[in-house]
C-alpha cells in the first residue's frame, strides 16, 4: 500500500470516526422535547 | 433513520461501484458528493417532509404540491414513490440471498469448499433452474419468502417492532463489523492461494486509496458517487420525506439527519470499504475482483473466510454475518414500503392491510424478472435506471424546489424550527447554488458524456457518445452486434480465434469462447466468452479465425436487448401507472373539497 493511499485512508476514516461520535454524543446529550406537542395545534 | 440508511448499500454496493470506477478515482467524487450533495439533501428532504406532514401529506407527489402549487412537480413527486418499489423489487432478491445463505450456513452448505467453489456456489444459486438445496427454483422461492416477510410485517404494523429490534442488531452488526474490518486490514497476503501473485489485501486497499485526480473531470464517476451517495443514504427516493412527515413540528431534525447521515457514513467508508475488497483481494486477487465486481462479491468470498475459523465459529461468524446483513437490509426494505402505503392511506383510504399487500404484489411483480433473468442483465438495468439515475433526477427537482420555488430563506426557517444544531451558515449558499449546479452538472454530463470522456475532443465539436452516457444506454450504443430481440443467427461480438466450443452436460447450452491462443509458455487470453441456449448448429470449431459480426451459430436466440428493453417497459408501466393514480388522487381531493 502506497503512502499517499495510506494518509488518505487514515484521514478519511479518522475524520468520519471522529465527526460520527460528535454527532452521536450530541444525540444523546440532548433532553427529549416536552410534551404535548402537536403540531395540528399550529395548523 | 439510522437503521434504514444503514443498509446493504454499504456492505455490498459500496464496494462494487468503487472497483467498478476505478477505486482510488471513485473515493475522492463520493467524499465530495457527500459533503456537497449528501449533506445539503439530508436536510432538504427531512425539512420537505416535515413541512408536508403539517400539511397531513406523506407522498411526495402531495409534498412537493404542498410546497409549489404546481401540478408539474406533483406528477414529479411520482419519483418517490416509483422509485422505493422498483429498488425494493430487486432490493429485496439480494436480501433474499443474506436469507438464504444464513439456511446454507446453518446446514454447512460451505464445509470444505474452496474459495472457487465457493465463488461457483452462487453462480449456481442464481442460476433459477439449478438447486443448491434441493428446494426447486431455490433463488425465486428464498425471494418470495423474503418478499413475503417484508410484506406481512408491513401490513401488522411491525415495522416499528423490527425498529426496536435493530437498535440491538445494528450495534451488533457494527460491532461485528469493526472485527471484520480490522481482519480485511490486516489480512495481507497471508491468506494468498498458491500461485496467486495478486491476491494480498492490501493491494486492494491501496486500489481503493490510492487517489486519482483526473477522475474529477469524468461525470461518469460522478453520477457513479453520487447514485451511490443517494442509494446508501436513501435520497432522492422519497422515503425520508415520508419518514419525516410524521416528525412532530417542534422535534430536531437538523441534528438527526446528521447523526443518521454520518452514522451511515461511517459503516459505509470505514467499514465496508475495509471489509469485503481487501479480504476479496485477499483470497482472490485483484484482476478477479476488478472483472467480478458485483453485488455479489461478498457472498462470493466471505463464506470462505469463515470457513478457515473452524467448523463452529465459522458457522457461527456466517450465521452472524449473513444474519446482520439481512437484518440491515430488511429495515431498508420496509421503508420502501411505507411512501406506497402512505400515498394509498392518505389518497384512497385503504387500509394497512390492503396497502402493504397491494405493495407487495406490486414488488413481486416487479421484482420477478430481476430474479429469473439475473444473469441477462435486468438486475443491473433496474439499478441504472431505479437505484441511479432516477435518484440524482428526483434529487435534482427536490433542490430547486426548495431553493427557488419554495425559497431558501422559508426553507433555512423550516430547517431550524426546533432544531438542536445550527447548520452552519456555509450551507445555505450551498443548498441554493452549489448542490443543484452540482447535480446539474453530474446529471448533463453522465447524458451526453462523450466516447472515452474526452471532453476535449468533444467540445471541439467531434462529439461522440460514450455507449456509458446516459443517451448512449437509452440508445443501446454499447450493443454494436445481435442488436434485434430474436434473431436465428449468434454474431460474434468479437474477432479472434476460436478457443473453445463446448456443450454443457446437459446439452442446454453452448459455450462458444473467443481469444488469442497462447504461444509456447503464454497462457491463452479470453475475450469474450458466450453461452447460448437453445443452438441448433454451431458453424465454428476450435481454432477458427472468426471477425467481429462473424454467425456463429444458428437457432433461436433471445439476445440480450430483449431483457433490457423489457426491464425499461416494466419500469416505464411502473412509473406511468403511478403517474393516473396521482392524478385520479387528485380529481379525488377536488370532488372532496368541492
Amino acid at each position: 500500500m502506497s503512502v499517499t493511499a495510506f494518509i488518505l485512508m487514515v484521514l478519511v476514516q479518522g475524520t468520519v470516526t471522529i465527526l460520527t461520535g460528535y454527532f452521536f454524543w450530541r444525540v444523546l446529550r440532548t433532553p427529549p422535547k416536552a410534551e404535548p406537542d402537536s403540531y395540528e395545534n399550529e395548523l | 433513520m439510522a437503521g434504514n440508511a444503514v443498509g446493504l448499500g454499504n456492505f455490498l454496493r459500496f464496494p462494487v461501484q468503487a472497483i467498478q470506477n476505478g477505486g482510488g478515482a471513485f473515493i475522492i467524487p463520493y467524499l465530495i458528493s457527500f459533503v456537497l450533495l449528501g449533506m445539503p439533501l439530508l436536510w432538504i428532504e427531512w425539512s420537505m417532509g416535515r413541512f408536508g406532514g403539517t400539511k397531513r401529506n406523506h407522498s411526495t407527489p402531495f409534498i412537493l404540491d404542498s410546497m409549489t402549487h404546481r401540478p408539474f412537480w406533483k406528477y414529479f413527486g411520482v419519483f418517490g414513490i416509483f422509485t422505493n418499489i422498483a429498488v425494493a423489487a430487486y432490493y429485496c432478491y439480494i436480501e433474499s440471498w443474506t436469507m438464504s445463505y444464513v439456511y446454507h450456513s446453518v446446514i454447512q452448505t460451505f464445509s470444505g469448499m474452496d474459495q472457487n467453489q465457493v465463488a461457483a456456489f452462487f453462480g449456481n444459486y442464481v442460476d433459477i433452474y439449478s438447486s443448491t438445496s434441493g428446494i426447486p427454483f431455490e433463488a425465486v422461492f428464498f425471494y418470495i419468502l423474503c418478499l413475503l416477510l417484508n410484506t406481512w410485517i408491513l401490513s401488522k404494523g411491525l415495522s416499528g417492532g423490527v425498529e426496536k429490534t435493530a437498535k440491538i442488531g445494528m450495534p451488533l452488526l457494527i460491532l461485528f463489523g469493526i472485527f471484520l474490518a480490522v481482519r480485511g486490514i490486516t489480512l495481507g497476503d497471508s491468506s494468498a492461494p498458491a500461485g496467486c501473485t495478486d491476491c494480498d489485501a492490501s493491494l486492494g486497499l491501496n486500489f481503493l486509496w490510492e487517489p486519482q485526480y483526473s477522475a474529477l473531470t469524468d461525470p461518469k464517476v460522478w453520477l457513479a458517487a453520487a447514485g451511490q451517495i443517494f442509494f446508501t443514504l436513501s435520497l432522492g427516493m422519497g422515503t425520508i420525506q415520508c419518514y419525516a412527515s410524521y416528525v412532530k413540528r417542534k422535534d430536531d431534525i437538523a441534528l438527526n439527519a446528521m447523526s443518521a447521515g454520518w452514522m451511515n457514513e461511517f459503516v459505509e467508508v470505514v467499514l465496508g470499504a475495509s471489509i469485503v475488497i481487501p479480504i476479496a483481494v485477499g483470497y482472490l486477487g485483484l484482476d478477479w475482483v476488478k472483472n467480478n465486481a458485483g453485488f455479489a462479491m461478498a457472498f462470493q468470498t466471505m463464506p470462505f473466510l469463515f470457513g478457515q475459523w473452524g467448523a463452529f465459529m465459522g458457522t457461527l461468524s456466517s450465521v452472524a454475518w449473513f444474519g446482520l446483513l439481512f437484518f440491515a437490509g430488511i429495515t431498508s426494505s420496509l421503508a420502501m414500503g411505507t411512501p406506497w402505503m402512505g400515498f394509498m392511506e392518505d389518497e384512497f383510504k385503504w387500509s394497512r392491510n390492503k396497502s402493504a399487500w397491494s405493495f407487495g404484489l406490486i414488488t413481486l411483480v416487479m421484482g420477478l424478472p430481476t430474479v429469473i433473468f439475473f444473469e441477462n442483465g435486468v438486475f443491473d438495468e433496474y439499478d441504472y435506471w431505479a437505484g441511479t439515475v432516477s435518484l440524482v433526477v428526483f434529487a435534482l427537482a427536490e433542490t430547486i424546489i426548495f431553493s427557488w420555488i419554495y425559497g431558501i430563506d422559508k426553507g433555512w426557517e423550516e430547517l431550524h424550527y426546533g432544531a438542536d444544531i445550527r447548520v452552519p451558515g456555509f450551507f445555505k449558499p450551498v443548498i441554493k447554488y452549489v448542490t443543484p449546479l452540482l447535480l446539474l452538472f453530474v446529471f448533463t454530463g453522465a447524458l451526453f458524456t462523450p466516447k472515452n470522456n474526452d471532453w476535449k475532443t468533444a467540445l471541439q465539436g467531434n462529439w461522440e457518445l460514450d455507449p456509458s452516457s446516459i443517451v448512449g444506454k437509452i440508445t443501446h450504443k454499447g450493443i454494436k452486434w445481435n442488436r434485434s430481440w430474436f434473431s436465428d443467427g449468434f454474431e460474434s461480438e468479437a474477432s479472434g480465434t476460436v478457443l473453445k466450443v463446448q456443450n454443457s452436460t446437459d446439452t442446454k447450452w453452448t459455450e462458444i469462447q473467443i481469444g488469442k491462443p497462447g504461444i509456447e509458455n503464454e497462457e491463452a487470453v479470453v475475450l469474450k466468452t458466450f453461452r447460448l441456449k437453445n443452438v441448433q448448429e454451431v458453424l465454428v470449431k476450435a481454432g477458427d479465425v472468426v471477425l467481429e459480426g462473424q454467425i456463429l451459430a444458428h437457432g433461436d436466440f433471445i439476445n440480450p436487448r430483449f431483457y433490457l428493453d423489457g426491464a425499461r417497459i416494466l419500469l416505464s408501466l411502473l412509473f406511468i401507472g403511478l403517474a393516473v393514480l396521482v392524478y385520479s388522487a387528485t380529481v379525488r381531493r377536488t370532488k372532496l373539497s368541492n
